[in-house]
């Protein structure tokens, strides 16, 4: 907690950071074969981009379930750390699933939000997080006490580092911009799930 | 006597299908009909059982759980079925996730609310049209067999399934004034 009271409590101290960037730092930091969810759109692309791991899921569709997907399989391998990486977009269709998350208290669990404000994939059009809503302070409201914005790319690796040692479940606002993604994501679901699995030890 | 009257109810019969087949998370958007097997499973330590705020939402975490090695249900009413076809046609059809869902059935056999008659009958079309496995439960004799068939299938196939809990089996939900 020490941690998240020294980060920026506001959506607008927070700096924009490039997509791709944080996303290959928060790549970067994975060491122990930690799950990753990749929600739909600009969000997985990006995830695809920075390296293909056997450990990473790409959704495809279903917009909203990236955190009920990475909770599944939190409960699932509870000796394993899991990241859900969703978009603001998308999070706001699930925001109950952020109230599922404090309930189950679920300690291998890190939520991270990518939070441009716009629906960018769809001709960016302005989401409720550019008109005001905080989803790191919707988060604390849902019950998750740990729950910060990343106040720049350092912080952002500090953040990580400290999620994946200690006990969450976390969540982690990024502000980012609204840079295109670097490579679009191999749309091939059956493979996606079957290498995914493997990745888990799930199957040999 | 050859044929012994069962001598367990519906939800005890599917919660002990479950637990032969290792069926070890269970969530859920509550209903009435749909308690006593609440009950029975979340006072059976071998489940993971919880509350979830939308159907969407609790088929997700079981998609996830049964990539992460760990197979589940989701249970709900017929109403919340209905908000289920883009993740079920998006999610679990597409790659190929066998979750299993399990719905109470509104509006039939003496509905007294509108609203639930006309949603229940997309029920059957829906699951039609993303050609996936269903079936009716209407006996107390043919629950094990179903449950236990289904459960099998699902795994071996790789799709998805959905049971549904006919008031001829439940009793349903009957209007009191």
């Amino acid at each position: 907690m020490a941690l998240t009271a020294n980060q920026p409590l506001h959506r607008e101290q927070a700096k924009i950071m490039n997509r791709f960037d944080i996303t290959q730092r928060l790549v970067a930091r994975l060491h122990r074969d930690e799950a990753v969810i990749g929600g739909i759109g600009y969000t997985n692309f990006d995830l695809w981009a920075a390296g293909r791991r056997p450990q990473n899921f790409y959704m495809l569709g279903s917009m909203g379930l990236a955190v009920p997907i990475a909770l599944g399989a939190a409960i699932a391998q509870p000796q394993r750390q899991v990241i859900a990486l969703e978009g603001d977009g998308s999070i706001l269709m699930q925001l109950g699933s952020l109230t599922t998350v404090a309930h189950r208290a679920q300690k291998n669990l890190t939520i991270v939000i990518l939070d441009n404000g716009t629906y960018q994939i769809t001709g960016g059009q302005k989401a409720a997080s550019e008109m005001g809503a905080d989803i790191v302070a919707i988060a604390r409201g849902a019950g998750i006490g740990q729950s910060a914005w990343a106040a720049d790319e350092s912080a952002l690796e500090e953040m990580v580092d400290v999620a994946l040692r200690e006990d969450g479940p976390w969540l982690i606002g990024c502000r980012i911009d609204t840079g295109k993604p670097v490579d679009t994501t191999e749309r091939d679901p059956a493979r996606i799930r079957d290498q995914f699995m493997r990745g888990l030890g799930v199957k040999k | 006597m050859d044929e012994a009257a069962p001598d367990r109810a519906w939800h005890e019969i599917v919660r002990d299908m479950l637990k032969l087949h290792n069926v070890s998370l269970v969530t859920y958007v509550p209903d009435n009909v749909l308690r006593p097997l609440i009950e029975v499973i979340e006072a059976d330590p071998f489940f993971t059982c919880f509350v979830t705020t939308r159907e969407e939402e609790a088929l997700g975490i079981v998609a996830g759980a049964w990539m992460g090695g760990t197979h589940g249900i989701v249970l709900m009413q017929t109403s919340g079925f209905a908000t289920l076809p883009n993740a079920i046609a998006s999610l679990a059809v597409p790659f190929q996730i066998p979750v299993l869902l399990m719905v109470s059935e509104r509006g039939t056999l003496g509905e007294f609310n509108i609203g639930q008659a006309l949603v229940a009958r997309t029920m059957r079309p829906v699951l039609d049209s993303l050609a996936m496995e269903h079936h009716t439960l209407t006996r107390l004799d043919e629950v094990e067999f179903i449950i236990d068939r289904s459960i099998r299938q699902a795994a071996a196939t790789q799709a998805p399934v959905c049971f549904i809990l006919s008031p001829l089996l439940t009793g349903g939900k009957v209007f009191q004034k």
